[in-house]
C-alpha cells in the first residue's frame, strides 16, 4: 500500500485530535496510532465518521501480554476502510486495573471481540452491554491467554463412570512440561553473532592479526 | 375472565444438532414461532489455539491453522505464512505464488461446495449434497497429491511451499476443472429455480451494507449486500494483480443471495484456476535461502552445510526480527487475519487470529429477530460457519 498515503494519513489523525494521539508510526506499510484508554471511543468514532478517514469497518479486537512493561496490556484495534482502502491499527495500553470505554456504541462488531478480550487477558470493558466470557468453559477461573498463565491450565475434566457426571480434577502431569532453550549463537535472518556488537562498539578487545 | 401471564418460551437449540454445522448452543427465545432473541453460546470446541501457538517455533505453529477452518484448511495457512513473510522481507519465486493461488482457489471451490449443498441438506434439499461431496473428495484427492494430507495439508509455509507439483497433477487438474461446471450446473438446476428453495431463502436475513459493516461481515455475507469487496481485487497478494476475474455482488443481502454469490465465486474460481495452469512458469517453489526454507534431501547427502541447515530449522527454527504485523487474505468465508506480535525470537510472541465467522455469528442475532425458528437454520446456514475458526 502507498505509505505517503498512510503517512499522511497519519499526520492528519494526529492534526485532528492533538490530545489524544500519544504516537504516530508507519512500519511494513501498515499505520499504527497510540492513544490513551480514556480517549479511546472519541478516536474511533472519529476514525470512522472523518470523510478523510472513513474507517468503516471494525476488523478485530485483541489484547497483548507484556508482563515487564507498565502499564502491562495493550488493547489493539484493527480498523479498514473500504472507501479509501486503507488499514490503521490503534494501541491502546492498559494497565491490570484499569479499565477500557467500551466502543460497542459506535461499532456493534465489538461487542463480541471486547467480550473475547476480556475472557482471554482479563481487560475489564466499561459501559459494555454483555461482558460475559465467551470462548471458555462455562464457570472458568483465569485469564488463560495471560503470560504467567501455564499452558496446561489448572483444571482437566473427565467424564467419571461411576459418579456418571463430568467431573474436574487438578491437571496431573506424568511428566513435567518442557520448554526448551534455543538461545544459541545460530545466525538468524539478520546474521547477528553474539559478541559482534563488540566489534561495532570499538571496544578495543578484538584481536589484530 | 382473568388475565393470563404469557411467558416466552426459551428454546435451547444445540449444542449438538445437525444444523448448527458443528457445537454451537443457541439459547433462543421464543414468542410462538418467532424469535425475539439469539444467543449464541460458543467455545466448545475452544483449544487455545492462540496460546499453543506462543509455545511453539514459527514453523511448527502452520499445521494449527489447518485445524482452525478445517473446511477450507488451506486459505488460514496462507494468512500465516504471509504475516511472517512480511516481517522476514521474504520474496516468494513465481512459481510458489501461482501454486498458492491455484491450491487457494481450489479450497475455495472445496469450502463453497460443502456451504451450499449443506445450506440446502438443511432445509431440505438432499441430493446436491451428494453430487457436492462427490467433488469435494476429488479436491481432497488433489490435496493429498500434493502435500500428503487429505485435509490438514501444512502446504503454505513461510517461505514458500512444502513441495513441487508434478506435471501429471496439473493435468488432471486442469481435466477436473474442465468437468466440473456440469456439476455446478446440476446442483444450480436444482437450487436456482426451486420454488421450496427459493421460500426459504429469499427475504430471508436481510442486510443492507450499513448493518454489514457495523457488525463487521466480509466475504460472500458483504459481497451479497452489494459491496464490491473483494481483498483479492482490492488489496491483491501473490499473483492476483495479474489474473482475470471478476467479484460477484448481490443486491438485497439475503440467504439466496449468498448462495448466488458462492455459486458464482466458484465459477469464477475456476477461470482463476485456467489461468493459473496456463502461466504456471517453471523454478523453485520456496526461497532459496536455507536458513528459512530447508534443503533438497538431495544436498543433504551431499553437503554438510546443508545437513546442519536442515537440522537446524527443524529443531531451532528460524528467528524472525521483532515487530507486529497483520496480513489478511480473502477466505472463502470473508476477511481471514493474522496479527502476529514478533519479539526477535524463534516463536511468535502473540499471534491473533482475525476469524470472519466469528463476526458473521454474532450477527446472528439481529438477523434472527423476527423470523421464524426455521429460519434461523437457514441463516445460519448461509453464514457458512465452522466452529474450528470461531472457538480456535
Amino acid at each position: 500500500m502507498d505509505i505517503q498515503a498512510l503517512k499522511e494519513l497519519g499526520d492528519h489523525i494526529r492534526t485532528s485530535l492533538p490530545d489524544y494521539v500519544r504516537g504516530c508510526e508507519t512500519a511494513h506499510g501498515e499505520l499504527t496510532i497510540a492513544v490513551r484508554a480514556e480517549a479511546v471511543v472519541r478516536t474511533l468514532s472519529f476514525l470512522r465518521s472523518d470523510s478523510n478517514c472513513r474507517f468503516e469497518l471494525l476488523v478485530d479486537v485483541c489484547g497483548v501480554d507484556y508482563p515487564e512493561r507498565d502499564p502491562r496490556f495493550e488493547v489493539v484495534y484493527h480498523l479498514l476502510s473500504l472507501s479509501n482502502n486503507q488499514r490503521v491499527r490503534v494501541r491502546v495500553p492498559v494497565a491490570e486495573n484499569e479499565a477500557v470505554p467500551s466502543v460497542t456504541e459506535v461499532f456493534s462488531s465489538a461487542g463480541w471481540f471486547e467480550r473475547e478480550t476480556w475472557d482471554l487477558f482479563g481487560i475489564y470493558f466499561s459501559d459494555h452491554p454483555d461482558l460475559r466470557r465467551i470462548l471458555t468453559d462455562y464457570g472458568f477461573e483465569g485469564h488463560p491467554l495471560r503470560k504467567d498463565f501455564p499452558l496446561t491450565g489448572y483444571n482437566e475434566v473427565r467424564y467419571d463412570d461411576e459418579q456418571k457426571r463430568v467431573i474436574y480434577e487438578p491437571v496431573k502431569l506424568t511428566q513435567e512440561f518442557r520448554r526448551f532453550d534455543f538461545l544459541s549463537p545460530w545466525e538468524g535472518p539478520e546474521h547477528i553473532l553474539p559478541g559482534d556488537e563488540k566489534v561495532e562498539a570499538g571496544d578495543g578487545n578484538e584481536k589484530t592479526e | 375472565m382473568s388475565e393470563r401471564q404469557i411467558r416466552n418460551l426459551t428454546v435451547n437449540f444445540g449444542p449438538n444438532h445437525p444444523a448448527t454445522h458443528g457445537v454451537l448452543r443457541l439459547v433462543l427465545e421464543m414468542d410462538g414461532e418467532v424469535v425475539e432473541r439469539a444467543d449464541p453460546h460458543i467455545g466448545f470446541l475452544h483449544r487455545g489455539t492462540e496460546k499453543l501457538i506462543e509455545y511453539k517455533t514459527y514453523l511448527q505453529a502452520v499445521p494449527y491453522f489447518d485445524r482452525l477452518d478445517y473446511v477450507a484448511p488451506i486459505n488460514q495457512e496462507h494468512a500465516y505464512a504471509l504475516a511472517v513473510e512480511k516481517l522476514l522481507g521474504l520474496e516468494l519465486p513465481p512459481r510458489a505464488q501461482y501454486i498458492r493461488v491455484l491450491y487457494g482457489e481450489l479450497t475455495r471451490i472445496l469450502n463453497h461446495l460443502l456451504n451450499v449443498t449443506t445450506l440446502a441438506l438443511d432445509i431440505g434439499a438432499m441430493t446436491p449434497f451428494f453430487w457436492g461431496f462427490e467433488e469435494r473428495e476429488v479436491i481432497m484427492e488433489f490435496y493429498e497429491r500434493a502435500s500428503g494430507a487429505r485435509m490438514h495439508a501444512a502446504y503454505f509455509r513461510p517461505g514458500g511451499v512444502t513441495c513441487d507439483l508434478p506435471d501429471k497433477l496439473l493435468e488432471d487438474i486442469r481435466a477436473w476443472n474442465k468437468a466440473f461446471p456440469k456439476v455446478l450446473d446440476d446442483i444450480e438446476r436444482l437450487l436456482t429455480g426451486n420454488r421450496i428453495f427459493k421460500q426459504r431463502t429469499v427475504d430471508v436475513g436481510k442486510t443492507t451494507p450499513e448493518e454489514a459493516f457495523d457488525w463487521g461481515f466480509t466475504g460472500p455475507m458483504l459481497r451479497a449486500t452489494g459491496v464490491t469487496w473483494d481483498l483479492r481485487r482490492n488489496q491483491p497478494y501473490e499473483v492476483y494483480d495479474q489474473l482475470e476475474f471478476s467479484v460477484p455482488v448481490g443486491t438485497n443481502g439475503d440467504c439466496f443471495e449468498r448462495y448466488l454469490v458462492r455459486m458464482e465465486e466458484m465459477r469464477q474460481s475456476m477461470r482463476i484456476i485456467e489461468q493459473c495452469l496456463d502461466q504456471m512458469p517453471g523454478g523453485p517453489v520456496k526461497v532459496q535461502d536455507h536458513k528459512i526454507a530447508p534443503p533438497t534431501r538431495g544436498e543433504m547427502k551431499r553437503s554438510m552445510e546443508a545437513l546442519i541447515h536442515h537440522f537446524k530449522l527443524y529443531t531451532e527454527g528460524y528467528r524472525v526480527p521483532a515487530g507486529e504485523i497483520y496480513a489478511a487474505v480473502e477466505s472463502p468465508k470473508g476477511e481471514f487475519g493474522v496479527y502476529l506480535v514478533a519479539d526477535g525470537s524463534n516463536r511468535p510472541y502473540r499471534c491473533k487470529i482475525r476469524s470472519p465467522i466469528f463476526a458473521h455469528l454474532q450477527g446472528l442475532d439481529f438477523l434472527s429477530r423476527g423470523h421464524m425458528l426455521a429460519d434461523t437454520v437457514a441463516n445460519l446456514g448461509s453464514m457458512d460457519i465452522c466452529f474450528g475458526e470461531v472457538d480456535r
